[in-house]
């Protein structure tokens, strides 16, 4: 009988335990750096704990695919998604809205990099010598990496890029186009010009043998994107609460983990233009 | 084993090599080899630093990341194991062969990606993605291995015996030995796949080793490239049966927790609306047409070509290497210690992912057709080459041993290569249809390979695309199943065509029968 009693009271003190409040949870894809993401994130999870007054959990990501899809069925309510990922969202989760898009992202920009040995020089426009060379883009969802070159290609030599090029490929990642343009394995790349900025910063990029031959002009990218129902799960207000905290991080730590200098007001109507030119080069229907 | 007449074997051998080699031949015609001028020495300099100066700072996320890594492993085999038995006693049935094909034609990475949508990014995912694939392995292998049993023990039960008792009491325990080292190779296997999960976001070695490599963090990259070198080469150490209950219990605690959904119903979303075009769900049937014939001549019709050709020339290539490497790592040919060094040149070539040597042989080579079957053919043949060395050295000191036996070159020419090559022929055509969905992985290269199709689908959220690609490498993957099953028959030695020939006790001696049934499957 004192077992049962004992078994009783044990199922009784955990009953809290399961009972605990959900924590709102959050992923995030950096454009930089992509290592250590548990770490850094969870910092930015506690800040975002104490100020929200709720529990706050980073889960990692890997790919842009795998934090929408997350998104969409819930298992995280908040997301930092690049311009077209966040499209890709907010469409499969009606309600969802932009909060807050890095400063920079007001504004951010492609480069078109070139080896060398193609004898490319900087222009106002895409040379006509592009043509029959070998390109490759990064990821195949990035922004600065995929959609924005590849319409800007398409306006310019009014044909799919397999078309104008010799060989397409998909780096995977703007550090790999980088490596991969300046090894001359492919002759020209698409690359976001944040990435080739602190890379070139770093060292890591030798002018003599890659350099920028032309950029794309300025396109909204990376955002944070809230779902609709959070004001019902974690109280009237949580959406903009939210919104204010975010615009309000200040600690240069937290910040460089995205790498941005701070957040800026941003809403859904901002990526229209995203929307468009993903629609007009077939990515989305 | 050594009989008068092999006339008609090595004929049959002859023949099914031939095939190999002018299949290669007519792919090298289609398929794009071109090599680019390239310069990459600066970027391989730095991926040489890496790996002899790897270099991780947070060993306690190292440790974690390993044991997660054998954590999947070990309970999607423990899982899986009794599954594919069960499927097993049920292949004579066409319906479970062509499912068990048709689950294992599809890359782990592919499985992740669709549980994920289901389950999320957590432990089920991972144990799924692998769980299913290997069962439908085991399920393949275990009946074959059920198939090359003698046949007279089954007789004593009497004749009305059959089903679940005749395994049982007959079957099972005379496989024991096969069944067991066959899983015990799964296992490697499955420490790979479970590592690679890393890729998609599972907290496996593959997670870190990806960014790692991504970032251009060679020394990092070094540093997670030893561990799980290390982690596959002593796999005989810490893999005791007595500590497998053990074992797995902490596998159980060391599953990620991540936070799970808060409601469910996203499989019958996945299943009812995802995976269908837009205009069939409309009921918009010449738009479904459209779409349909769209899709054919636009990816899944210049996909396969694709596929099929890398797959052809890699296998080629993949046999060469084995007869290349294989001599290396033999007591026999290498000697009792330079053998070591082969053995860790077929532990990297087998444990090292392949999208890292596509990495290389593109900087080496520039885009192209040649990286990825390089890179296929490199993977693979580090594979079968360590089989074929194990069971050349299973045989040392055996009763095929004789003192007067050839030494060097004859020896590898005239003794140990034609022992080894059924086996290796057979292995071989394990692996074509690893090979097959492998070369899905290659889009860094620029190659539409049928996998390339089925990546970019999930990376736009398009299921529907994603289904029907699946659905078309299924159907290929069945097909070159039933064609690789009849060719394995004729590579076979002929043991079981012409019974008679051959004495039975040697025939059926363990080691012979486990020697031939640990076939490569998966990467």
């Amino acid at each position: 009988m004192s077992f049962l009693r004992r078994a009783l009271a044990l199922v009784l003190l955990a009953l809290p335990l399961l009972a605990r409040a959900e924590p709102f949870v959050f992923t995030a894809i950096p454009d930089e750096d992509e290592s250590k993401l548990q770490q850094r994130f969870g910092k930015v999870a506690d800040y975002l704990s104490g100020q929200l007054g709720v529990e706050v959990k980073y889960i990692p990501v890997k790919s842009y695919a795998a934090a929408i899809t997350a998104f969409r069925n819930d298992q995280v309510q908040l997301a930092w998604f690049g311009g077209l990922s966040g499209v890709q969202a907010r469409r499969l989760v009606p309600g969802s809205e932009a909060l807050a898009q890095g400063y920079e992202d007001q504004f951010f920009k492609s480069y078109f990099i070139a080896n060398a040995s193609t004898g490319l020089e900087p222009g106002a426009q895409l040379s006509e010598a592009l043509k029959g060379k070998t390109f490759t883009f990064g990821s195949k969802g990035s922004t600065s990496g995929r959609l924005m070159p590849e319409f800007y290609l398409r306006e310019r030599f009014g044909a799919a890029p397999d078309q104008v090029f010799s060989r397409v490929g998909f780096s995977g990642d703007h550090n790999r186009t980088i490596a991969q343009v300046q090894a001359g394995a492919y002759e020209i790349g698409a690359v976001n010009y944040s990435v080739w900025e602190s890379e070139l910063a770093k060292g890591n990029v030798d002018p003599s043998k890659v350099k920028v031959i032309w950029e794309t002009p300025t396109f909204p990218d990376y955002q944070w994107t809230i779902r609709g129902d959070v004001d019902q799960r974690f109280g009237a207000g949580f959406k903009d609460k939210v919104r204010d905290v975010l615009l309000n991080l200040t600690d240069p730590d937290l910040l460089a983990s995205f790498p941005r200098q701070g957040f800026v007001p941003a809403s859904n109507a901002d990526y229209q233009p995203v929307e468009q030119t993903a629609k007009a080069i077939g990515l989305l229907d | 084993m050594l009989s008068f007449d092999r006339r008609s074997s090595v004929r049959t051998l002859n023949g099914v090599c031939l095939l190999l080699l002018l299949l290669a031949l007519l792919a090298l015609f289609g398929a794009d080899l071109q090599v680019y001028p390239v310069d990459p020495w600066h970027e391989l300099g730095r991926i040489g630093r890496g790996l002899l100066l790897p270099a991780w700072d947070d060993f306690p996320l190292l440790l974690q990341a390993l044991g997660q890594t054998v954590a999947f492993a070990l309970l999607a085999v423990a899982l899986a194991v009794p599954l594919g038995l069960v499927l097993a006693m049920l292949f004579h049935w066409r319906g479970v062969r062509y499912l068990c094909a048709a689950v294992r034609s599809v890359h782990e990475l592919f499985w992740g990606l669709i549980f994920m949508q289901l389950y999320g990014l957590g432990a089920l995912t991972g144990l799924l993605a692998i769980l299913l694939p290997f069962a439908a392995t085991f399920a393949k292998v275990f009946a074959e291995i059920f198939e090359q049993q003698a046949p007279e023990p089954g007789l004593a039960p009497g004749p009305r015996v059959r089903g679940l008792k005749r395994y049982g009491y007959t079957l099972i325990p005379q496989a024991w030995p096969a069944l067991l080292s066959y899983t015990r190779y799964r296992f490697e296997c499955a420490l790979r796949s479970s590592a690679i999960l890393g890729f998609i976001g599972l907290p496996t070695l593959g997670f870190h080793l990806e960014t790692a490599f991504k970032q251009g963090q060679y020394s990092a990259a070094g540093a997670l490239l030893w561990a799980f070198l290390l982690l596959i080469a002593t796999i005989r150490y810490w893999l005791r049966p007595r500590l497998i209950p053990l074992y797995l219990l902490l596998a159980l605690w060391l599953l990620p927790q991540t936070p799970g959904f808060s409601n469910g119903g996203y499989l019958w979303r996945f299943i009812s609306v995802d995976i269908w075009p837009a205009p069939l769900r409309a009921g918009d049937w010449s738009g479904t047409l459209a779409w349909y014939s769209q899709m054919f001549t636009e990816q899944v019709w210049p996909g396969l070509v694709q596929t099929l050709l890398l797959t052809q020339l890699a296998l080629l290539l993949t046999g060469a290497l084995i007869l290349l490497f294989y001599p290396l790592a033999t007591r026999a040919l290498a000697g009792p210690w330079l053998r070591w060094g082969g053995r860790f040149l077929l532990l990297v070539l087998r444990s090292t992912p392949e999208m890292i040597f596509a990495f290389v042989l593109l900087l080496l080579f520039g885009p192209s057709g040649l990286p990825a079957v390089l890179a296929l053919a490199l993977h693979n043949s580090g594979l079968i080459a360590f089989l074929v060395a194990n069971a050349s050295d299973a045989e040392q000191g055996s009763r095929l041993t004789r003192p007067d036996d050839p030494r060097g070159l004859l020896r590898y020419a005239y003794l140990e290569t034609p022992r080894r090559f059924p086996a290796l022929l057979a292995f071989l055509f394990y692996r074509w249809e690893v090979i097959l969905r492998e070369s899905a992985i290659m889009g860094i290269l620029g190659i539409a390979t049928l996998g390339f199709f089925i990546d970019s689908a999930f990376e736009e959220i398009r299921y529907d695309r994603a289904m029907l690609l699946i659905a078309a490498t299924a159907v290929l993957n069945i097909l070159v199943d039933s064609l690789s099953r009849r060719l394995r028959a004729l590579a076979r030695t002929d043991a079981q065509r012409q019974p008679g020939l051959i004495d039975p006790p040697q025939k059926r001696s363990p080691k012979q029968t486990m020697t031939r049934n640990t076939e490569p499957q998966n990467g």
